[in-house]
């Protein structure tokens, strides 16, 4: 008798009519938009802060490098002594005092300037400071050797290396930050869910060995079928509830940044500012066209594929896992030692995933790691938009196959003897003697 | 055939544990049949074999002339020792729920909720969650859902606990109902005054060994010692004792009766005939009492494990 649609559908409702779970499903989308509206809203008042900045150079070289912007005005204490200065600004509460000490060579120059101030300002100022002079003493020292300004302007260039690959594939930086971005996005959306759904599955397992229930129900499905239909239930409910933030999340971030006016595209992440480099190099308009080329060349149809496969491959897999975990312990709170061998490969994936997939998406790490079963859906997924010989993807995915076939195995034998066993919590002994059971 | 199930030297071990070791038992239809042991003889493992929760090593199991297949759950109905419900799901979607895993359409199973609920009437809990039920309540609700598909076998492990008297008996009542039409149950439960009252036949697993098993009277018969019971009353107490004791093997007796009697245990040789005593007994004094001593279900069960 095949149960498996009856089971599906109490897991779904169950979990779908849950009062928590209906509650985190509306609320999270909006916890969320608040946090990145404070956010940037935070940084936004940073930003806008003005600050006054004295300027005491006493070489008379940089005194006009130093023009006032929207947020910093410069002011000039030139004739004062040093003393005086600093209790000048001290009495303006001014951010603080660039004091350039009276030197007879520009070679020496760059070891005499000092910022003083109340606290410690920040990097970015100091960077800013720092770009102007040595701006300056460049020019210079060049002029100093008989170079003339309209040489120094000419001699200015902007490098972008256009990349093609031997097939003639063209390509750019936008291109691989695109991949990056959509490979992230697809792994990390992967490791979340199986955190999450994961762990609502060993819970649900829990809940029916607490409960009891767990005796009267095999004696009517088998308990591989009960499994399955939790691992699909739950996924659903979790499809359901991911839906459903994307769409809202989407909506409220339309909303709330029409009704505060916040522009939240100005939260730097590094991604983002790895786009303004981009952007910068580029400018804004061949940017704009370059992204939608570049979204253009990744590979759609096997990215799509792929994603389903590996997504629904490593999900099922590590599902699978969590279940038997639910099986063999009684608590939620003796879960901690099961988890870890679960997790461990999880997160080196993610790791993996970030730190080798962007610097070498062919490398010898990435490649290996996007074969082991267990981290191979996460850098694999990581690994597509860069453009994986199909090979390789089919092998991956066969070997996923195979340790999620092995792992459903395995998991349904501790599952069958372990939702049967109270008392005591199992040790990894006890759950090797289980499969021979 | 007359046996409904068949186990056949059924063997099964858990690592280097025998649960099980060569189990034989055969339940006649319609009758209840007493599956006993202490904690731990392996009852509960037979009974989850039979259920097809676990499989056997060794051994077979037949069901009405077939081997157990997994269509055959339908044909049980499970009541196991360690039950419970899903705590946050309304008693009518549990009961439907449950009813359906075991092969019942949703409309068949609705029609026939509604007349257990009835019958028990507990109608107004339909839309109640189970964590709002009490325990006992909660039991009843388990004993509809065992039940409901009219399974050809019964099997009630403990099946009152949990239970008040009132509820116990409604559901002892319910049990010897179903018997009557056509059911046959397996009981398994430690209380054996309602095993003295239930079981037609019995079977008696002692450290993963079946040690005993026969209808109830015809083990009795094999376990009564021909002892009698019996209650005089006489002017001449001593001399009435003494000379029966220089007959008969005597052994003090405790019952309750109207007057200080001499109250005494007369074991028989083997083919003494009671009514030779009766009538020794009669020529010597008034009596008032007298009795087969008949071994209770408790007797021979702590008999028969403490021989083992």
């Amino acid at each position: 008798m095949n149960h498996l649609p009856l089971i599906i559908k109490r897991e779904y409702l169950t979990k779908v009519k849950n009062k928590s779970f209906i509650v985190m499903t509306f609320l999270s989308p909006l916890i969320m938009i608040a946090l990145v509206a404070v956010v940037a809203y935070l940084s936004q008042l940073n930003n806008d802060k003005e600050r006054t900045i004295s300027i005491l150079d006493e070489t008379g070289y940089l005194n006009d490098v130093f023009q006032n912007t929207e947020h910093t005005t410069y002011t000039n204490l030139s004739g004062l002594s040093l003393k005086d200065a600093i209790a000048l600004v001290k009495e303006k509460e001014d951010y603080g005092l660039l004091h350039i000490s009276n030197v007879d060579s520009l070679e020496l120059i760059s070891n005499n300037v000092k910022f003083f101030s109340e606290e410690s300002p920040s990097l970015s100022v100091i960077s800013g400071l720092e770009q102007r002079i040595e701006k300056r003493l460049r020019e210079m020292k060049l002029q100093k050797d008989g170079v003339s300004m309209t040489q120094i302007e000419a001699s200015k260039t902007n490098i972008d290396i256009a990349q093609e690959s031997f097939e003639g594939e063209k390509s750019s930086k936008i291109d691989n930050i695109v991949k990056l971005a959509f490979g992230g996005a697809a792994g990390y959306l992967l490791f979340m869910f199986i955190i999450i759904y994961g762990n609502m599955i060993m819970r649900s397992v829990i809940e029916e060995k607490t409960s009891r229930i767990i005796e009267v129900i095999i004696s009517s499905v088998k308990p591989i079928q009960l499994m399955m239909g939790k691992i699909i239930g739950t996924s659903l409910a979790g499809i359901t509830q991911f839906a459903i933030w994307v769409i809202l999340g989407g909506v409220l971030l339309v909303v709330v940044s029409s009704i505060f006016g916040i522009d939240l595209t100005q939260v730097q992440t590094p991604q983002q500012e790895m786009m303004n480099q981009a952007m910068q190099a580029d400018g804004a308009q061949a940017m704009a066209e370059n992204l939608i080329v570049a979204i253009g060349n990744l590979p759609m149809a096997n990215l799509i594929v792929a994603f389903m496969f590996f997504f629904i491959g490593g999900y099922l897999l590590y599902s699978s896992l969590y279940a038997a975990i639910g099986a063999a312990v009684d608590n939620e709170t003796d879960t901690q030692q099961f988890m870890l061998p679960i997790l461990m490969p999880l997160i080196l994936a993610v790791y993996v995933g970030v730190f080798t997939v962007i610097e070498d998406p062919h490398g010898t790490v990435s490649t290996v790691f996007s074969f082991i079963p267990l981290t191979s859906p996460v850098v694999m997924l990581m690994r597509i938009p860069f453009g994986v010989p199909l090979w390789q993807q089919g092998l991956s995915l066969l070997l996923l196959i195979g340790t999620f076939i092995f792992a459903v195995w395995f998991a349904a034998k501790i599952y069958r003897v372990g939702i049967l066993m109270y008392g005591k919590k199992p040790t990894y002994k006890e759950l090797f003697k289980w499969l021979k059971y | 055939m007359n046996d409904l199930l068949v186990a056949n030297s059924v063997s099964k071990n858990f690592g280097k544990f025998k649960a099980l070791n060569q189990v034989s038992i055969a339940v006649p239809k319609g009758s209840i049949f007493g599956l006993l042991g202490p904690n731990g003889a392996g009852k509960t493992t037979l009974i989850r074999i039979i259920n097809q929760i676990t499989m056997p090593d060794q051994g077979t199991v037949h069901l009405d002339g077939h081997p157990l297949k997994p269509e055959h759950i339908r044909d049980i109905g499970y009541l196991p020792e360690e039950r419970g419900l899903y705590k946050s799901m309304k008693v009518g979607e549990q009961c439907l729920y449950l009813a359906q895993l075991k092969g019942l359409s949703k409309s068949e199973a609705k029609t026939r909720l509604k007349y257990w609920f009835d019958k028990l009437e507990i109608g107004d809990w339909w839309n109640k969650k189970i964590q709002e039920l009490s325990k006992g309540q909660a039991q009843k609700i388990q004993f509809i859902v065992t039940v409901l598909h009219q399974p050809k076998l019964l099997i009630f492990d403990e099946p009152f606990s949990g239970f008040d008297p009132i509820n116990a008996n409604l559901i002892k009542d319910e049990i010897l109902q179903l018997r009557d039409e056509g059911a046959t149950v397996i009981f398994s439960t430690h209380r054996m005054e309602s095993v003295e009252e239930l079981c037609d036949h019995i079977a008696l697993i002692h450290k993963s060994n079946k040690v005993l098993d026969g209808k109830l009277n015809d083990i009795k018969r094999q376990y009564k010692t021909n002892t009698f019971e019996v209650g005089l009353e006489s002017l001449n107490k001593d001399q009435v004792f003494s000379e029966i004791q220089d007959k008969f093997e005597v052994l003090p007796a405790t019952f309750k009766n109207l007057n200080d009697d001499i109250k005494l245990n007369i074991k028989l040789g083997e083919h003494a005939s009671p009514n030779d005593l009766l009538s020794f007994l009669t020529s010597k004094a008034e009596v008032h009492h007298f009795m087969e001593v008949i071994p209770s279900a408790s007797d021979i069960f702590i008999q028969t494990v403490k021989n083992n």
